[in-house]
């Protein structure tokens, strides 16, 4: 159980506060309601890189990290397909100095053309490091437009092409933190050794005064139903084949979704999951073989994965991973497996309280969904899901003109 | 109005108070050790093993016989191993490191009479089957093909072995040192290895008696020690003569960089003084690698500097990935840095920061009972206690600039450091 108090700001920033008095630390978390979906097709990892630009020093403090990491605090925050994540945690007897710093650069940044310019190199390198020099690195810049045709789940967080970041302007740095960085965007979680009373008090004097601005109203082309199977064949220089299949599924917010997320557990979390128990220990076709779900906010994937051994040529991999699907379709999975997923999600939630950090973060993105409060309603959901629901799913899901394959064949 | 360029007042951290066990020896000579507090009803436990002494003809076996624990005992097959551990919602996890192997369980505290027995069956009666044995092989040279194509991999593989030599810390594995494993040799090693009195145990969460009484049944009078323990004393290590190693890859968009020295480890009193220096130069967000190199010349994403103290060495290293057309300028760079701290002294407004960034990064790596159980187990393991880590906070709060330049100075010395490039340079 999470416990909570909520407010809600004159300007429309909502505030959640978490009180966790067995640490002498705090924790302020601020979600804002936008991510590289909400991007120009022309202008694809605009969100991540500005994401960097939130570091560049706002209107009234010319430097973000030096004056937080003088108090003991320490920062990060990450960009997805659907919101971008700020945290901040530093003793909590300097909370104060963490809303100073968050409310300035929601009030304005300083839009300096060095820190555009620097970042600029530095999202090219992070480009480079984690995309283009890795092995396996572009999959996803490949499989993204294979599955999404309409959405702008077409395009990863990094953006389509480096060309994309080296075109940014200061301009459309400005007109982006106009339309998404405002207070009825964001949603605020502050967490640890704290009281409501004060965090009430320091979210009027430092957010307060910030004008409400205009509410970015989303309207994204959304995602047809798929009706005929995708697949595209790629070489690269990797050591081994390595074979994708990717579904269309539900959003996040879908009823459906509890069932959806067990049946990828029972088929991959685990060494008591079904694909590596019977695709690399007993028939011993991959070195490696995964499934998950991206648990998107519009339109998800399901992705299975797998490399295939030596000697295993691509069509019996992908062959085998059918059969496990065609498997788990006709026959209800026995009640024991059923448990043992429903179980494992108990427990991580219970283990998840462990960490103030996942706590608010969880807080945030329950908030967006519509509820804090869902956080506690979780486990339950899991629990309620049926034998005959993760076979419906398994059946909706599972059609090839569901499917979209990608080959990924080494270079010999 | 509120004045916005005025940063709100704040407090330096005076009392950082760590969580001390409660010390448990039992008859087998197993010592447990017990972090009882926090209030979800779960326990992490950790058994803790001292590998056995490197041997270079059969240089895997101290991590194949810790990874395939879980592979199967007399009774209980791999996927029935996993299947206990996973239906009551536990977490089992093997990790081998250079100097000890352990097994941890993650378990919801209801359910520790189901998950512990396979613990204990692990410990044991593991057989390492042949058919388990050749999956893991084939697996392990599947993943290793694939590791050896990120040059951030195979930098530090040459690092290492160039500043550790061929000893248990300088290994790397080759794909040909998979066919050494033998199943006669794992089980000898396993036998030499997994016994009581080799054993630490660590428990951590909510402890109450009914756990404890588990914990001891089962890990006491059901578990003899049943043969004497092979050596666990690693030989000497000598670093090789050549200090530049450079791995060409013609069509790398970047170089993977990775530049160090051996250096004194955690038992040394200037051990804690370096570890201030090392903030300064790379340590955290706003160290000057990172203002420097990410931050005013856009080279990289990241680039860190950091120390690993063994119990018979320490090693100091800078470690990036820059863009290939700016390898050698980003040398240079570090180059720079490394000398400036040698003949500039720290300014005394760079020096608070980092103070106050360190204690609060120590207070915040305090996030619940396990923490404080890695706390103890980072001074344990090297045969240290407590002070260790009042000398700490105390040499946070009062070390000069004067004693960074003279610790720069003792141990940096760039032209002696060993240089790895993978990439272009």
């Amino acid at each position: 159980m999470v416990k909570f108090n909520r407010f809600t700001l004159d300007n429309g920033l909502r505030v959640i506060v978490h009180e966790d008095n067995t640490t002498p630390m705090a924790v302020l978390n601020i979600l804002y309601d936008v991510g590289a979906r909400d991007e120009d097709p022309e202008q694809t990892g605009f969100a991540h890189l500005f994401e960097h630009l939130m570091f560049g020093g706002s209107v009234n403090i010319p430097v973000y990290d030096e004056p937080l990491q003088r108090v003991g605090g320490e920062n990060n925050a990450f960009t997805s397909n659907d919101i971008t994540n700020y945290y901040i945690t530093l003793p909590s007897a300097n909370l104060e100095t963490a809303f100073w710093l968050e409310s300035d650069r929601m009030l304005s940044l300083a839009f300096s053309e060095k820190s555009l310019e620097v970042q600029r190199n530095v999202v090219i390198e992070e480009f480079k490091q984690r995309y283009l020099n890795q092995p396996y690195g572009d999959v996803w810049l490949k499989l993204r437009p294979l599955v999404y045709k309409t959405h702008p789940y077409r395009w990863a967080t990094i953006g389509k092409t480096i060309k994309h970041i080296e075109d940014a302007k200061i301009e459309d740095v400005k007109a982006f933190f106009k339309k998404h960085y405002n207070p009825q965007n964001a949603i605020m979680v502050v967490g640890g050794n704290v009281t409501t009373e004060q965090v009430k008090e320091l979210s009027e004097k430092w957010f307060g005064a910030i004008p409400a601005g205009e509410k970015y109203l989303r309207d994204l082309p959304q995602e047809p139903e798929q009706t005929e199977a995708r697949r595209e064949t790629v070489t690269a220089k990797v050591p081994l084949n390595d074979v994708y299949i990717a579904f269309q599924m539900g959003a996040r917010t879908d009823a459906d979704y509890y069932a959806v997320e067990l049946l990828s557990d029972v088929l991959s979390r685990g060494n008591s999951s079904r694909l590596y128990k019977s695709l690399i220990k007993e028939k011993q076709i991959f070195s490696e073989v995964h499934a998950y779900i991206t648990g998107s906010l519009d339109k998800g994937m399901f992705v299975l994965e797998g490399k295939p051994l030596d000697g295993i040529s691509i069509e019996q991999g992908e062959a085998a991973l059918w059969e496990e699907l065609e498997k788990i379709k006709a026959e209800e999975i026995p009640a024991d497996e059923l448990t043992k997923v429903q179980n494992k999600t108990e427990s991580t939630m219970i283990f998840s309280e462990m960490s103030l950090l996942d706590k608010a973060m969880n807080l945030a993105s329950f908030e967006l969904l519509g509820d804090a409060d869902l956080i506690n309603h979780e486990t339950a959901k899991y629990l309620a899901v049926s034998a005959a629901q993760v076979k419906e799913q398994a059946n909706k899901l599972f059609r090839q003109d569901n499917s979209s394959t990608l080959i990924y064949l080494a270079e010999k | 109005m509120i004045n916005r360029q005025l940063a709100p007042e704040f407090r330096a951290i005076d009392n950082i108070s760590l969580i001390r066990p409660q010390h448990l020896p039992l008859d087998n000579g197993v010592n447990i050790f017990c972090f009882n507090s926090g209030d979800q009803e779960l326990v992490r436990i950790e058994w803790i093993f001292s590998n056995l002494t490197f041997d270079p003809a059969k240089p895997l076996l101290n991590m194949a016989v810790n990874s395939m624990l879980t592979d199967g005992t007399k009774t209980l097959t791999a996927a029935q191993i996993a299947d206990k551990i996973d239906f009551y919602g536990a977490f089992l996890q093997v990790d081998y490191g250079y100097e000890n192997s352990q097994v941890t369980l993650y378990s919801l505290n209801k359910h520790l009479h189901h998950t512990l027995p396979v613990i204990a069956d692990i410990l044991n009666n593991s057989i390492f089957p042949e058919k388990e044995l050749e999956t893991f092989k084939r697996n392990q040279q599947q993943k290793l093909q694939v590791s050896l194509q990120k040059n951030d991999v195979v930098a530090r593989r040459a690092f290492n072995r160039a500043v550790y030599g061929s000893t248990i810390f300088g290994y790397a594995a080759e794909m040909g040192d998979y066919q050494t494993l033998q199943q006669d040799d794992m089980l000898a090693h396993y036998k030499k290895m997994y016994q009581p009195a080799n054993c630490t145990i660590v428990i951590a969460g909510k402890i109450e008696s009914e756990t404890l009484t588990l914990l001891t049944d089962t890990f006491d009078k059901s578990w003899p020690n049943t043969s004497e323990i092979g050596v666990t004393i690693q030989p000497d290590i000598k670093a090789a003569a050549d200090l530049f190693y450079f791995t060409e890859k013609p069509e790398a968009l970047q170089s993977a960089i990775r530049i160090g020295t051996p250096i004194i480890n955690r038992s040394h009193a200037d051990f804690q003084p370096l570890q201030v220096l090392n903030t300064v130069l790379g340590g955290y967000f706003g160290s000057r690698l990172m203002a420097n190199i990410r931050e005013d010349k856009g080279y990289t994403y990241g680039i860190g500097s950091g120390l690993a103290s063994f119990k018979q060495v320490g090693s100091f290293f800078i470690a990036t990935e820059v863009g290939a057309d700016v390898c050698k300028l980003a040398v240079a760079e570090i180059e720079k840095e490394i000398n400036m701290l040698k003949t500039e002294l720290v300014p005394e407004e760079e020096l608070s920061l980092v103070r106050n960034y360190m204690l609060g990064s120590l207070l915040g790596s305090l996030e619940n009972v396990f923490s404080h159980a890695d706390k103890f187990k980072s001074i344990y393991f090297a045969g240290l206690d407590y002070d260790y880590y009042d000398r700490y906070t105390t040499t946070v709060k009062n070390i000069t600039s004067d004693k960074l330049i003279q610790l720069a100075n003792t141990y940096f010395n760039f032209d002696q450091f060993y240089k790895v490039i993978v990439g272009k340079y």
